[in-house]
């Protein structure tokens, strides 16, 4: 591999405030050489991390069994790396916990071993209660 | 049929009801009711299972079942406020009458000192957008499909194509790929997407969905199950450019093509404002009715739900103060018109004498334009002016004036938005 | 195969085909109604104008001529035995020049010769005094005090429900795949569900009524699908006329009308455009300019911003643009009741007694039965109750407390109501047409979900069998772990 190869150019729109600036990060060797056009501090902080290790937070829902509902909503208590979140979603739509559960309760501990747990994020009482 | 006093009635259940609820208490309100029409309160939060609520208001990036759960506890803890859930208002009368019916109770007539209309919006449908083609099952607004997916546990199809790039649209086209579903297109009539930026990266680009902007379902296919849609470009004047059609196969559309204020029960009561939809208010969301408050969507569709919950305390507070006789009667009202660049303002009055110290305006731009200057002036007497770096149609510009600074006197204040050197039309 | 046996086999659970079942209920007959469909109501019968035809439109010696009026005459007795929605607010045709002006003087008179009632010329100033805004050009109009407006489903549910509680067997989703004839004589007819033997064939498919025909190899006529397009608008202007405005006819069509609904809303439409394809009841962007354009004419200002829906019909339009009564001349026993557009929906019930003469010609004894019970039992409708009744309800079925509709108030007792009737609903936009839940503003955008999860529960079927109209409209699938699995090579 020669160093053209690894040399890659990334367009980004910054999220961090409405100006919604589009900026440009060059990456050589993993490192990255030049940024454009992000306009503040905190814009190429963002840039810097999303193009070396992007993160969201993933919300979406679980099955309850004898709950009022039969969904249980739920967060990731920290961001989760942005190309694990179809992955996470996936491991989650297999998972049934029983009610009742309390907004604030790891409904599930350290998903996919990456060391973040699944958040309630609402109170579901059991049926008949 | 029971009959009930209360100093305060709510109407809705969601943010804006709780918040009205809770400070009504807070300013004195002896006794308080929420009526809430789903099986529990919270409003349409409980499906918006995403995160990024409470940010101005909790300071902290909290899901819609979270946020609402906050409001929720403290409504629940306190006796001064009845919550009845399951129930729909039939009637609102404007001696402040309201008829209202549960399967528990069966018809309840009540009086409130103080009503405060809190029903939020609903989606535009179809119809209202007069999309062509057949009528199969599949087409969903994103916000009924949003409970199926979030609430009760089924999906509405696995190729989808979303049209409208609000943000229901974009957060539902992000839910329905980590579903399992192949999101097509984002499909969206304006040159640009009304949705936060954040959401459009988050949701389309990180997921590769395409976002075709200046487009349009021009028809649906599909006997009795939709089969797929015709997208078409369309020019300045949104009609569709011949030529330029293209089809995509899904079994699923999702409109996401506006909210409404939900004002059938304020309607015949209160002024409604033509171009908010909804009911116009005065600092202390006071309708035009004497009485009746109106807080969050239901007279403004907001963009944060942060500013529905502080529309919510307003409302609450100056209705337990009205229901309590402290509330001064107006000695003067000046309207607030919204001028050039601007497409609605909140409140539409002002009333003296204020309690409030200063008034806040809640603003939409007409179009997207970056380096404005944003002035509230009363004649040639300039109250406010201020640079904005930029000003989209779907993020509310929200200013303070001082009070004081407002003159009293009869003359209307309006408010513009202008470009700047440099400033402008962005696309 | 079964082979079950029967007097009368009707094709086709329309107005026509409902109005002839409840009118040979009245006798000692074995009728069974076969509708290839999920529900009555389906074809053209649920996209038109719903309105009753004075009658002064038709050709006096034709069959529309004739039946118009009668119809007309017809339902003013029966709306109240079947507890129809009908509205008898009158029609107007409006003039705007001496051309039309003097068309209307020949409707007068045309209408004369038919038997319609009190018809009456109105000046431009009387008219305007009535309907404030219309157009201010407008010179003259024909006023039909005996016009109305009907509920079109809920008429067909009417005739249907009756005709089922005096004996009638309806049979949905079982389509015709075939007549068998047997020496020139019909004596059956092939379904999915086996043959059914049956002495008469009575043919009220409708738009495929010349199919039918053809499958007893009858190609007397053909039936072309002529699309008219509507927009229903919100109740909120629904003020904007008072009556049934019609422009002056041309000669192919009544024009493009604006009316009031039986239900409070406001419709424009329809426009007229022959089709190729029977399936295709689709709004395009051309129909809808041109029932706008057309309304304009007469109501220029129009509340486009409140419309809330926009369907298409398909007229089933005949050769000769009569309606086609009579026994098959190449299949004995089958009976034509095809042809029938407007003033068709108005014609039905005096269609159906006609059908009965030619069956009696034909050689069928038409005895009556002392059991037969004209009326329906009036509907529990929540939203035209009284404070009083509305208490009175609840007290007795916490159900009709929970209002599940909220645009139109409409009750979980209603919709477990309806769904458990003769005839009852199975499909989401069954019941809306019985109960009128997911027709206001938000078109079912509140309460779609919540009635699939009635259907679901009363039905007895999971969520996901439920329709939203037609046989494969399914509505959801399960979030069932597995169903929901992506394949991640196909993201970025």
């Amino acid at each position: 591999m020669n160093n053209q190869e690894q040399k890659a150019s990334k367009r980004l729109t910054c999220i961090v405030c409405p100006m919604s600036c589009v900026g440009e990060v060059e990456i050589a060797d993993n490192q990255i050489v030049r940024m454009v056009g992000f306009t503040c501090k905190r814009g190429q902080e963002y840039a810097k991390n999303e193009v070396t290790a992007p993160k969201r937070v993933l919300t979406t829902t679980i099955r309850i069994s004898k709950g009022v509902l039969p969904l249980l909503p739920v967060v990731s208590q920290t961001p989760l790396p942005k190309e694990k979140i179809i992955e996470c979603a996936r491991c989650l739509a297999n998972i049934t916990v029983k009610a009742p559960v309390r907004e604030g309760d790891a409904v599930y501990k350290d998903i996919l071993g990456l060391g973040v747990d699944m958040i309630a994020s609402r109170d579901i009482e059991a049926v008949g209660k | 049929m029971s009959s009930l006093k209360f100093d305060v009635a709510v109407i809705g259940g969601g943010p804006a009801g709780l918040a009205a609820a809770l400070s009504a208490r807070t300013a004195g309100a002896k006794d308080v009711l929420v009526i809430e029409r789903d099986r529990e309160l919270g409003g349409i939060l409980q499906q918006c299972i995403h995160n990024g609520f409470g940010l101005h208001r909790f300071h902290e990036e909290l899901t819609g079942p979270t946020y609402s759960g906050r409001f929720i506890r403290q409504v629940k803890a306190d006796a001064g406020i009845t919550v009845w859930e399951d129930t729909l208002v039939l009637e609102v009368r404007n001696d402040k009458t309201i008829w209202a019916i549960n399967p528990q109770q069966g018809l309840i007539g009540i009086t409130a000192k103080a009503v405060v209309f809190a029903m939020g919006c609903r989606e535009r449908t179809r119809g209202a957008i007069r999309i062509p083609g057949l009528r199969p099952a599949g087409i969903f607004t994103a916000g009924a499909a949003q409970r199926m997916v979030n609430m009760e546990g089924y999906i509405t199809g696995k190729k989808i194509v979303v049209l409208g790039s609000g943000d229901i649209g974009l957060i539902m086209a992000r839910r329905m790929t980590l579903e399992g579903a192949k999101v097509q297109a984002v499909v969206e009539l304006l040159p640009y997407s009304n949705g936060l930026t954040r959401n459009v990266v988050q949701c389309l680009e990180d997921f590769g969905i395409p976002l075709h902007l200046s487009h349009t379902v021009s028809f649906i296919h599909g006997k009795d199950k939709i089969t797929g849609v015709t997208v078409a470009a369309v020019d300045q004047d949104r009609n569709i450019i011949p030529g330029t059609e293209f089809e995509l196969d899904c079994d699923c559309l999702l409109l996401s093509v506006g909210l409404i204020p939900e004002n059938e029960l304020s309607r015949g009561i209160v002024d409604l404002d033509g171009l908010t939809s909804g009911p116009t208010v005065n600092q202390y969301r006071q309708t035009s009715y004497d009485g009746f408050f109106a807080a969050g969507n239901v007279v403004h569709v907001h963009d944060l739900v942060d500013f529905v919950s502080e529309e919510g305390d307003i409302a609450g507070k100056f209705a337990a103060l009205y229901a309590q006789g402290k509330l001064p009667t107006a000695t003067n009202v000046v309207a607030v018109k919204a001028g050039q660049g601007i497409r609605t303002v909140v409140p539409q009055r002002i009333s003296w004498p204020d309690s409030s110290g200063k008034v806040r305006l809640f603003m939409r731009a007409q179009e997207p334009a970056v380096r404005v200057k944003l002035k509230i002036a009363a004649g040639e007497d300039v109250l406010v002016e201020r640079q904005l770096p930029i000003a989209r149609p779907g993020e509310m510009i929200v200013v303070d004036v001082p009070f004081d600074k407002i003159p009293d006197c009869t003359q209307e204040i309006s408010v513009t938005l202008q470009a700047v050197q440099g400033g402008g039309l962005r696309e | 195969m079964s082979a079950e046996s029967t007097d009368v086999v009707i094709i086709g659970g329309g107005i026509v085909g409902s109005a002839i079942a409840r009118e040979l209920s009245r006798y000692q007959l074995a009728v069974i109604l076969l509708e290839a469909e999920t529900d009555v109501a389906m074809g053209t019968s649920k996209a038109n104008s719903a309105i009753l035809h004075a009658g002064f439109d038709a050709k006096p010696g034709t069959w529309k001529g004739k039946l118009n009026v009668r119809g007309n005459h017809l339902y003013h007795q029966l709306w109240q035995d079947l507890s129809l929605d009908v509205d008898w607010m009158g029609s107007l045709v409006v003039a705007k020049d001496d051309a039309e002006q003097a068309t209307i003087e020949e409707l007068l008179a045309r209408g004369n010769q038919n038997g319609v009632p009190n018809l009456e010329i109105l000046s431009a100033d009387q008219l305007l005094e009535r309907e404030p805004n219309l157009a201010t050009d407008v010179t003259g109009a024909l006023w039909a005090p005996s016009a109305g407006v009907v509920c079109p489903f809920g008429a067909v549910f009417g005739f249907i429900e009756n005709a089922i509680r005096n004996g009638v067997t309806l049979l949905r989703e079982c389509p015709v795949q075939g007549i068998v004839i047997d020496n020139g004589r019909v004596v059956g007819v092939v379904t999915p569900h086996g043959v059914i033997r049956a002495r008469f064939i009575i043919n009220a498919a409708g738009i495929q009524a010349d199919a039918v025909a053809r499958m007893a190899g009858d190609n007397s006529f053909t039936i072309h699908p002529r699309k008219g397009e509507y927009i229903l608008f919100d109740k909120t202007v629904r003020q904007l006329v008072n009556t049934v405005i019609f422009p002056t006819p041309s000669k192919v069509s009544k024009g493009i009308l604006v009316s009031p609904t039986v239900h409070g809303n406001l419709f424009i439409g329809p426009d007229a455009e022959d089709v190729a394809d029977k399936d295709d009841v689709s709004t395009t962007a051309a129909g809808m300019e041109r029932v706008i354009n057309g309304a304009r004419r007469i109501v220029p200002q129009l509340p486009l911003a409140a419309a809330i829906t926009e369907f298409s019909g398909l007229r089933a339009a005949s050769g000769d643009g009569d309606f086609i009564l009579r026994e098959s001349e190449t299949a004995k026993g089958l009976i034509h009741a095809a042809g029938i557009q407007s003033p068709g929906f108005t014609a039905a019930p005096a269609i159906a007694e006609v059908i009965a003469d030619i069956l009696r010609e034909a050689g069928l004894a038409l005895i009556e039965k002392a059991e037969f019970n004209p009326v329906n039992p009036p509907r529990r409708v929540f939203r035209e109750m009284s404070w009083q009744e509305r208490a009175e309800i609840v007290a007795r079925d916490p159900l009709f407390g929970r209002v599940i509709c909220r645009c139109e108030t409409v009750t979980e007792g209603e919709i477990v109501a309806t769904i458990h009737s003769p005839c009852g609903a199975v499909t989401v936009d069954g019941v809306k047409r019985r109960t009128r839940a997911g027709t206001g503003r938000c078109q079912g955008g509140f309460c779609g979900p919540r009635v699939t999860a009635i259907i679901s529960r009363e039905l007895g079927i999971p969520v996901t069998a439920v329709r939203k109209d037609g046989i494969h409209s399914f509505l959801f699938s399960d979030k069932l772990p597995g169903v929901c699995e992506v394949s991640t090579d196909e993201q970025p």
